[in-house]
Order: C-alpha cells, then structure tokens, then sequence
C-alpha cells in the first residue's frame, strides 16, 4: 500500500466516527426495544393518518420548491453564460451575497413580505391584481416561494457550471443541417446540460425536504413538515422513539436522492 | 439566427432580471427595515433612523452569539482545510479503489437532512460521554465544513498536475513542504472558494447546532431565531445589515484576487 493513501486516514476516519456511526447508531435505535429487534415503532408510525399527511406535505413542498427554482434557474444559466463584464458581475454577485444573510433573517423577510398587511399585498393591490388582501403567510404557496428563494443559488450555479462550458458549435451545427429551434432545444442543448440540471434538482430537493428554519418562519406548527415534527419530538415532547423513526424515515427520503443522482449522474456521463 | 432564437433569447434575458430581482429581495427587505424608525416591521418605513444600530450595543448576547459563531466557523474550517487537503491529495494520488465512492461519501453530509445528523451527533456525544458545548460544536461542524472543502478541492486537484510535486522533491523539498509551497498556493482559488463557502455555511447551521448547544454556548443563527421568538424589533436587521457589508467586503477582495467567476466555479 502507498504511504500517500494513508494521507486519507484522518478526513475519513473522521466522518465515519462523527458522521456515519452517529446515524448508523441512530438507525439501529429506531428498531430496537426492549424485547430485541422490532418495526413496530414503524408500523405504529405509518398507520398515523397524521404522520403521512406531514410525509407527503414535505415531499410535496420540496417537489414543487425544485420545480420552481429549476423554471427560473435555466433560463437564468443561459443567459449569465452569455453575460459579460458589469453584466456577469451583477449575476454571480446575486447568486453569492445572498448566502452571506442568514437563513434565519431570510425566512424573516419572507415573512414580512407575506403579511396580510405586508409590502406583497400592498403591492399587489396597487397594480389592480387584487382587490383586497390575500391571506399569504401561513400558507404552502408562500413557502415554495420562500424556499426556492433560499434554494435558488443551489441550483442555478450547477446548471451555469454546464452551459458555460457548452459548446456553441453544437446546436449552430445542428441548425445548419436543417434543424428548428425546438428539435434543437430537446435534443441537442437539453441532453448536454441535463447533468447540471440533476445535480442542481438533486441538491435543491435535498435541502428543501429537511429544511426547519424556512417552515417555522413561514408556516408555523399549522402545517408540520417532517424537520419540524423531529424537532419538536426531541426538543418538546421529549419522543425519542417518534424522533428516531421520522429522522431514520427523512434519512431514507436523503439516501435515496443521493443514490439515484449519482446514478443518474454516471448514466449522463456514460453516454456523453 | 432565427425569430425564434432571438425570443427564446429575449426570455431567458427577462427571467434572468427578475431572478436577479428576486434573490436581492430578502437583503432589500433587511437593509431597509434596519433603518426604519418603527419598532414594527412596516414597509416603507414610516420614519428612517439609526437607532437599531445605536441599540445594538445593548444587545450583549447577540454579540456573544456573534463571537461564538465566528470562533466556530473559524477553526471548523481550517481544520477542514487541513484535513481536506490530506485526503484530497491521497485520493488523487495514493492507490484507491472506489474513488468515486469514497468522493460521493466525503460529501455526502451536505445532502444529509441537518436536523437528524444533529440528533445523531447528540445522541453520540451522550454515548461516549462528551458534554462540552463548544467541543460538541466545533466537531459537529467539521461535519458540515468538510464536504465543502472535499467537493472544491478533489474537483481541482483531478486537474492538477502532481509532476509539479516530484519536480519540487528532486529539488530538495520534502513532501509535506512541496505540497505546502506549490500544491497549495497553485489551487488557491480553490481554497478561498471552498474556504468561504465552508465559512458561511458553519456560521449559518441552525439544524445541527440546535442539538448541540447549551444554555451559555448559542450560535448566532440560534441566538437570532429565540431573539425573533421574543422581542422582533429590527436591530436583528441592522446586525444582519453589518454581516451583508462585510460579506460585499469580502466578495470584492474576492473578485479583485481571483475574480469571481472563478471563485464561484472553484
């Protein structure tokens, strides 16, 4: 063995004392009783009416949280490849500072905005859209909002990272053979930049189906998203069971957008 | 170029205003709120003043929260630097088998959920009996720095070209001394991009902090949330409206050393 592998002793012994054996104990926890190995934490966890109406709640929410960052990060790359100068400037500045403000005091923001009598409503009303004010706080709407505002750097800066290095040869070629711009679109520029749009989706929803500060600030206790019934079952009901069966239930939701992007990921790569 | 190209251009042109539009808001709201005469978070403001600024100085444990923060999310990067680095150069160079898994582990904590690592953590800590605050934070944040340094920088040490080492050795160098005075310096956009991002997202983490803090030790994001809970008058804003004018600080050093398309693609 070389002496240099050993250089990677220390990184990974690291995350698989701190990071990997926490969450393997953890799993472990939640199928253990007493009386040895048992599901029927899970199986009492499943048969809750509530508890999978907050399970679909927070899928639903990330889903619709990396749809909508996806609808305005693409076009965005584009046109931030295309950018120069003062231009360019404007765009990656956009993408960064807004990671220097807090999550915290971003949701708070959001929160402001969405207030029945906040700056969106009056808005709003001033243009003639609405009459008179809309309910927005506390609702999923204003979420996915939030949350793509939040998320949307995440998943722009991916695709940007495969456009600008696009060759704009390709579908220039493409249309000198005769193609028209939608055939050249779906398939010539969409397969070549689908592996940033994996990875960036794969990211976003990531965070978007664990996110905890967003939600408390936005929705409240109203409308629980599986963070917030973690949370509250280890910091205020003091559940530990109910706590481990919904991390080791988030936990797979995670591992599993892991897996399949990276085979997602591979499959791209492989046919390019 | 055809109709078509130049509307599908024209769009993406649209999109990409209102995107800009769109991720300013949140810092538009801050600044404006933090200078706003209101207890009450109206917009416009009603009357503009400094005195969320003036009272900040009042606010002990906000600052207390700061300095907590920033020590953490210091040390919790250089020593994912450090680390970092080791393993990113045995990764490229030592003889592995499954690189790629072991890059998809190293940063898969950034797509773990926050929350139940946390809890992982806590749970662990009170396992093998480890009950210091600071101690159980500085640790769990390597957990998130880490990832961050190991995705920049595995990405651009595969680039790099190692006979660079060797030739530094033949000139009597030892290893750790080349890799100090030629590896590092030669990838030092990667380290300050990684660097930052590792910084600002320790000094951002709520969800594995909350687990792990005690009654004396809070983070800032932490101390924010019970402050917003409490007594939401806008000298969080003013606060925040500080860290966004060292961060544009920051970001124009940043853009002026490296330039900032290559910061942000590392």
């Amino acid at each position: 063995m070389n002496r240099i592998t050993l250089l990677a002793v220390p990184a990974l012994g690291f995350l698989a004392i701190l990071y990997a054996l926490p969450l393997l104990m953890l799993l472990a926890k939640s199928v253990s009783t007493a009386d040895g190995l048992s599901l029927a934490e899970y199986r009492s966890f499943f048969a809750d009416e509530h508890n999978m109406r907050v399970i679909w709640r927070t899928l639903r929410v990330a889903a619709l949280t990396t749809l909508l960052a996806l609808v305005i990060a693409y076009p965005t790359a584009f046109a931030m490849s295309r950018a120069k100068g003062p231009w360019l400037t404007v765009y990656l500045v956009a993408m960064v500072l807004p990671m220097s403000l807090g999550v915290v005091v971003k949701a708070f923001a959001w929160s402001i905005l969405f207030r029945a009598n906040g700056a969106l409503n009056d808005a709003l009303q001033w243009l003639g859209l609405i009459e008179r004010p809309v309910r927005m706080l506390f609702t999923e709407t204003a979420l996915v909002v939030g949350a793509a505002n939040v998320f949307l750097p995440f998943m722009v800066l991916p695709i940007y990272a495969v456009v600008r290095q696009l060759d704009a040869r390709l579908p220039e070629a493409a249309a000198s053979l005769g193609a028209t711009p939608m055939f050249r679109f779906f398939n010539v520029t969409l397969p070549l930049t689908l592996p940033g749009v994996v990875a960036g989706s794969a990211f976003t929803f990531s965070l978007a189906v664990s996110m905890y500060v967003i939600p408390s600030l936005i929705v409240g206790e109203r409308q629980q998203t599986m963070s917030m019934l973690i949370a509250r079952s280890f910091l205020y009901l003091r559940n530990e069971p109910l706590g481990s069966t919904i991390s080791a239930v988030l936990l797979a939701i995670a591992v599993a957008v892991v897996v399949l992007s990276s085979i997602a990921a591979r499959r791209l790569g492989a046919r390019q | 170029m055809t109709r078509t190209d130049e509307i599908f251009r024209a769009l993406s042109w649209v999109v990409a205003l209102g995107c800009v539009a769109f991720l300013m808001l949140p810092i538009v709201i801050t600044v404006v709120v933090s200078f706003s005469d209101s207890p009450v978070y109206t917009l416009p403001p009603p009357e503009w003043s400094l005195r969320w600024y003036r009272s900040l100085g009042e606010r002990s444990g906000l600052w207390d929260a700061v300095t907590m923060s920033l020590n953490i999310a210091l040390v919790s990067t250089a020593l994912a630097l450090v680390l970092g680095t080791l393993a990113c150069v045995a990764v490229s160079r030592g003889d592995f088998r499954g690189r790629e898994a072991i890059a998809t582990f190293a940063v898969s904590p950034l797509m773990m959920p926050g929350l139940v690592v946390g809890v992982a953590l806590l749970q662990f800590f009170r396992e093998i009996g480890l009950r210091d605050a600071y101690w159980s934070l500085l640790l769990g944040h390597i957990v998130i720095t880490l990832p961050f340094v190991m995705r920049t920088l595995l990405a651009s040490m595969s680039a790099f070209d190692f006979s660079l080492i060797d030739a530094a050795r033949t000139l009597g160098l030892s290893y750790p001394k080349a890799i100090l005075k030629v590896l590092v310096p030669s990838l030092a956009p990667a380290y300050l991009t990684s660097g930052l991002f590792a910084f600002l997202a320790s000094m951002d983490n709520y969800p594995i902090s909350i687990f792990l803090t005690d009654a004396r030790n809070k983070t800032l994001p932490i101390k924010m949330l019970q402050y917003l809970e409490e007594q939401p008058d806008p000298s969080l804003a003013a606060m925040s409206s500080g860290l966004i004018l060292l961060a544009v600080i920051v970001l124009a050093f940043g853009a002026r050393t490296v330039g900032l398309n290559r910061m942000i693609q590392g």
